[in-house]
């Protein structure tokens, strides 16, 4: 186990700028000078000033502001997502490492056929078809990607199921449920914060993607992605529409990668320090 | 040569499943689709509008009012002839559309993964061969950036960069190599990311093994160690992942297609999500299917060559 203290400088920055992202999205209705619909139709298109940070965009909104409730739209909908990813995951993957057999075998060749399709085009059909709505795209990805999650749990359950204490427990009578619960979950929660961390950077890109496409959040609401799309068409002449967003995306899900692998560390997960970016 | 045969039977077998549950998944979405295929086809001609009963007969004559089960499993047979449907908007078989989209999609995801490798694996294995030093920390930066840059944001980036600017690469198209480069790159940076990274961890993780120490007190140079002993031992694993990374570029390159109006499947399918065409949205999920369960194929297939463990039977 290694200290907090003891953590490379880098993780420290990256958790800077990650507490710096979540506190201004929480407080993004204090901290926006402006409304991030307001349309201001004598201000479009400006660049940087004191009035507006960092410029407005075709209709006038200020980016700053936009920029602002956007990292509320990406992370509060990463963290649901991955939420619901793991609860899926997680039970199946408990299920069916803890009771093996039959139940084991069903869920695996679903596993198999749900990582058999490839996660973004599934993501694509699932909006395109369903229709852009904030429950679509958490059905598409939630639907998408908990067989890699639940495949990871089943793995680690294997590991424990074994354990001498569980014997124990279970010769004292302790049924199968409270096993899985108070000591099953318990030992393989260091893991299970570490993929939720992760999953979260990709699901905050994949929904980039989407709202870039015009299949993830609809407008007005303000989103990273579809701004980017929206300055698509200006870019060589107000980069700054461009560059915000894209660099939020970037700053965020970089972030989120260095926080996984400082967890990494402070769980110990894996002994060698290989894998780690940085 | 038994068990060579053992194995590629199982992987054989083990793809049936996974195709029968990407045409399972196409067929739901049709079915979940706020479409009804019947009231489509007596519209077609744009000018009258079918009566209930109309609908209803039409409905019994395509079969839409059997059970799902007997439904799917029709529709399967369909496919299994190279049938999709028609294509609501352009009225032609879906089959024939894909088919002729799909060399685009295929060229682009080939010249992502020749990309992908070319440099990832290089990267990777020069990353743990000076392990903890300057060079080895800049690339893993610029790791980490790969994998968190958005590819489209980027896709952007460079034609802004290297079209607008330095006019140096055509901005859309379809046609010479040199239209594949910018979307090649774009689509493969997140991937060449993981990969660099994971090249280097499964090198460094062969190079505490026993059998290099061995190497080294034979005073073997080291670089002749990391290419003789090392790099085949390492490149397993990599892979292994390979195949999984296949679908991040084929299901991303809709994206990257859409942005650079590359004619492929992904452009397609953002036609067809945006007409409202239904079959063709499932033509493409049948379609990227196939082409990520043949690549995982040819991959387990490219094992037999790498691993002797399988070629000695070890399962």
């Amino acid at each position: 186990m290694c200290n907090i203290k003891q953590l490379p400088v880098i993780y420290k920055i990256a958790a800077c700028i990650l507490m710096l992202m979540v506190s201004s999205a929480i407080f993004a209705p204090i901290i926006a000078p402006y409304d991030p619909n307001q349309v201001l139709p004598d201000e479009t298109l400006q660049s940087c000033s004191g009035a507006h940070l960092l410029g407005t965009d075709a209709l006038g909104r200020d980016v700053f502001s936009r920029i602002l409730y956007g990292a509320r739209v990406s992370i509060s909908f990463a963290v649901a997502a991955a939420l619901c990813t793991m609860i899926l995951g997680v039970t199946l993957g408990m299920i069916s490492g803890y009771f093996g057999g039959i139940i084991d075998t069903i869920i695996q060749l679903l596993v198999n056929i749900f990582q058999g399709l490839p996660g973004m085009s599934m993501m694509i059909a699932i909006a395109g078809v369903m229709g852009p709505s904030t429950i679509s795209l958490l059905f598409a990805v939630t639907l998408t990607s908990w067989a890699g999650f639940s495949r990871i749990v089943r793995g680690e359950v294997l590991k424990i199921r074994e354990e001498n204490y569980i014997e124990g427990v279970r010769s004292l009578g302790a049924s199968d449920f409270y096993i899985l619960v108070h000591y099953i979950l318990p030992n393989i929660f260091n893991s299970l914060i570490i993929l939720f961390t992760v999953r979260i950077g990709t699901i905050v890109l994949s929904i980039a993607s989407l709202s870039f496409l015009g299949l993830g959040m609809q407008p007005p609401e303000a989103d990273w992605g579809a701004m980017i799309n929206d300055a698509k068409i200006y870019f060589r002449s107000y980069p700054n529409l461009l560059l915000a967003p894209g660099l939020c995306i970037l700053a965020l899900c970089a972030s989120i990668n260095l926080i996984g692998d400082a967890l990494r560390d402070l769980f110990s997960i894996e002994q060698d320090r290989n894998k780690q970016y940085l | 040569m038994n068990d060579i045969l053992f194995y590629l039977v199982k992987k054989l077998l083990m793809i049936i499943p996974v195709l029968l549950g990407i045409t399972i998944a196409a067929f739901i979405l049709g079915i979940i689709s706020p479409s009804d295929p019947a009231a489509v086809l007596l519209n077609m001609d744009g000018v009258s509008t079918p009566s209930a009963q109309e609908i209803a007969n039409k409905r019994h004559e395509m079969g839409l009012d059997r059970p799902l089960i007997v439904q799917y499993l029709s529709w399967l047979l369909q496919i299994l002839h190279g049938d999709l449907g028609i294509s609501y908007i352009t009225q032609r078989p879906i089959w024939d559309e894909l088919m002729l989209r799909l060399p685009v999609t295929i060229s682009l995801a080939s010249c992502t993964l020749l990309l992908v490798i070319v440099t990832a694996i290089p990267l990777g294995v020069f990353m743990a061969y000076k392990n903890n030093s300057r060079s080895d920390f800049v690339l893993r930066t610029a790791a980490l950036i790969f994998t968190s840059v958005p590819a489209f944001w980027l896709a952007i980036l460079f034609m802004w960069i290297f079209s607008e600017e330095l006019h140096l690469l055509p901005t859309s198209g379809y046609g010479t190599l040199a239209h594949l480069i910018m979307p090649s790159v774009a689509l493969g940076a997140g991937t060449i990311g993981i990969l660099m990274r994971l090249q280097r961890a499964a090198l460094l993780e062969v190079l505490e093994q026993h059998f290099i120490l061995t190497a080294k007190a034979k005073g073997m140079p080291f670089p002749m160690i990391i290419w003789k002993h090392g790099l085949l031992n390492s490149l397993i694993p990599v892979i292994t992942l390979l195949g999984n990374y296949f679908g991040a570029i084929i299901s991303g390159s809709a994206v990257i297609e859409s942005i650079f109006s590359l004619p492929g499947l992904g452009s397609y399918v953002l036609e067809a999500i945006r007409g409202r065409d239904y079959p063709a949205i499932q033509g493409y999920v049948i379609f990227t299917g196939l082409v990520f369960v043949l690549f995982n194929l040819l991959v387990d297939i490219s094992y037999l060559l790498l691993n002797p463990k399988i070629r000695l039977g070890g399962k």
